[in-house]
């Protein structure tokens, strides 16, 4: 077996392994013990970006969500002091809810990945390219990239103004 | 013996990172220790005191003159200090939370060392490379890494379960998040004049004489990014995370021993990898611009040439090392709110407006 092969499987598997350790851990019911298996999920994802060689996608995906939103998730679990949150049970309500969510998703994604098939796979390499990635977001995609660059602004200021006691 | 040979010869690539991640840690962790005995050698000196001069080894103490100097100057101390993290006891509190307490130090220390991986640290010897990982990406990995350091902190507050700890993570996460930005801005314009990510290039870009290093023609992205790399390493004027005035120790208040240590061990590494950051994008990385050192070693017999390369890298990293301890010592702390308000409403700006300039001349200089 090659290299990213082994690394896919490894990788595919942290995934899913710190993902399900976010929302249903049998040793810890902790908030921030989720939040840091999130991190966890989030690098991992990150190393199957890199298989993928999406170097960039990876590094910014760590820098952005692992690095940044993360910790202040972490920064805010951790001022709020959620005890609560520990001894909180499962209802059954949230239970039917989150299945059928989680199906009908299945539903729609299964197939389509199976329909896709199997690529070809890439050509092991050590680097990564940001020029293309750069062209292709400031000639072919620009619209939709000037649209979102516009709805971050918003958001943006959206919090600036919620977090404002009070407007002078 | 030919089977060895077979698979070094398949993996070589694979044993070549082994080897040179090896050789890497080897240099940096005696530097660590170094850097501390040097710290306080310098404070002593800027403080009007002696330091250290009191560790000498059975054998070699008694040696006449060579003996009493080394001694003298403290050679020895980071065995002692060394000997003592180990061998002082580990006190675990036992309101605090087992796992974090544990796993903190850890993640305070291993993205210290992982920055290292992308750093050009030498040109070639013989035919190899000399940098761990030549990525393309390798500035955005380094901000990744650099990013996940403030973990290690947060943690580390969160763990001990006690206030001072708790507003030492909760300020380090703030600090490090806000100077993040302004120091991810100041890079940028030395990756438009370069036009291109990967460090090497970057060092290529300035081995056209001493004027091609970046610092004459960026010397505010510099200036920023050098504060930004103090309130990054939480070093002094930017210490607000463990101020021991305000804070006792912050978030390293509960721990002892070797746990503290690491804490001591990955600042010191942090520092070494930011100042190693700086060389290559600022200040021309392992080039100098006399006596031809400033391309590639050949191949063939460029042995010595390849060796004096790494030995100029490191020289230039001990400079900006003894600045960072310097500074330490000349510069009062920064109140809180001064700190955030450098970082966002000075620093961001500025870096921004530096963006444009530096845009702005790149298109008047390549217009047709």
């Amino acid at each position: 077996m090659a290299y990213p092969d082994l690394f896919f499987y490894l990788f595919a598997a942290m995934t899913v392994l710190f993902g399900a350790l976010v929302v249903a851990n049998p040793f810890s019911r902790s908030p921030v013990t989720s939040a840091m298996f999130l991190v966890l999920t989030i690098l991992s994802l990150a190393g199957l970006y890199v298989l993928l060689h999406a170097f960039f996608i990876a590094a910014i995906q760590i820098i952005v969500y692992a690095g940044a939103v993360m910790v202040l998730f972490l920064f805010v679990i951790m001022l709020l002091d959620l005890r609560d949150e520990e001894k909180r049970r499962v209802k059954i309500f949230g239970l039917v809810t989150g299945l059928l969510a989680t199906g009908a998703l299945g539903v729609l994604l299964v197939p389509t990945l199976w329909q896709s098939g199997v690529g070809n796979g890439l050509n092991p390499t050590f680097e990564g390219d940001t020029k293309t990635l750069g062209r292709a977001l400031f000639s072919e995609h620009l619209l939709p990239f000037e649209i979102v660059s516009l709805l971050l602004l918003a958001a943006m200021v959206g919090a600036i103004l919620l977090s404002k006691k009070e407007l002078k | 013996m030919d089977s060895i040979m077979d698979f070094i010869y398949l993996h070589r690539e694979l044993v070549m990172g082994l080897v040179k991640i090896c050789a890497v840690l080897a240099v940096l962790l005696p530097m660590v220790a170094y850097s501390v005995l040097a710290e306080r050698k310098i404070s002593a000196f800027i403080q009007d005191r002696v330091g250290p001069n009191r560790v000498a080894l059975p054998l070699l103490g008694s040696v006449p003159v060579l003996g009493p100097f080394l001694t003298r100057l403290g050679i020895w101390q980071p065995l002692a200090d060394g000997l003592k993290s180990f061998l002082k006891e580990d006190f675990t509190p036992n309101y605090v939370r087992k796992a974090y307490f544990w796993l903190a130090p850890a993640i305070a220390l291993i993205p210290a060392f992982m920055t290292m991986a992308v750093i050009p640290f030498g040109s070639y010897i013989g035919t190899e490379k000399m940098v761990i990982a030549d990525l393309n990406v390798g500035i955005l990995y380094t901000f990744g890494i650099v990013s996940l350091g403030v973990y290690g902190l947060v943690l580390a507050g969160y763990a001990a379960n006690s206030k001072y700890p708790f507003l030492g993570g909760i300020r380090s996460s703030a600090q490090m998040i806000s100077y993040e930005i302004a120091m991810g801005m100041s890079v940028i314009p030395v990756f438009m004049l370069v036009g291109d990510l990967n460090l090497g290039k970057v060092i290529q870009h300035q081995s056209g004489g001493l004027f091609s290093w970046i610092i004459f023609q960026q010397p505010v992205a510099f200036f920023i990014f050098m504060v930004a790399a103090f309130a990054e390493t939480n070093r002094l004027p930017f210490d607000l995370p463990e101020s021991e005035t305000e804070l006792v120790g912050g978030y390293h208040t509960e721990y002892s021993s070797m746990k503290f240590a690491l804490f001591f061990m990955g600042e010191y590494s942090n520092m070494i990898a930011s100042s190693a950051m700086m060389v290559t994008l600022f200040l021309g990385g392992w080039t100098l611009p006399w006596f031809g050192l400033n391309a590639n070693a050949p191949a063939e017999g460029g042995l010595w040439i390849g060796i004096a390369h790494i030995g100029i890298f490191l020289a230039k990293v001990l400079v900006l090392m003894s600045i960072f301890i310097w500074v330490r010592w000349m510069l009062p702390r920064f109140r809180y709110d001064q700190l955030m308000d450098l970082g966002w409403r000075r620093f961001i700006p500025i870096a921004l407006a530096n963006i444009v300039i530096t845009a702005v001349i790149l298109y008047l200089k390549h217009a047709p």
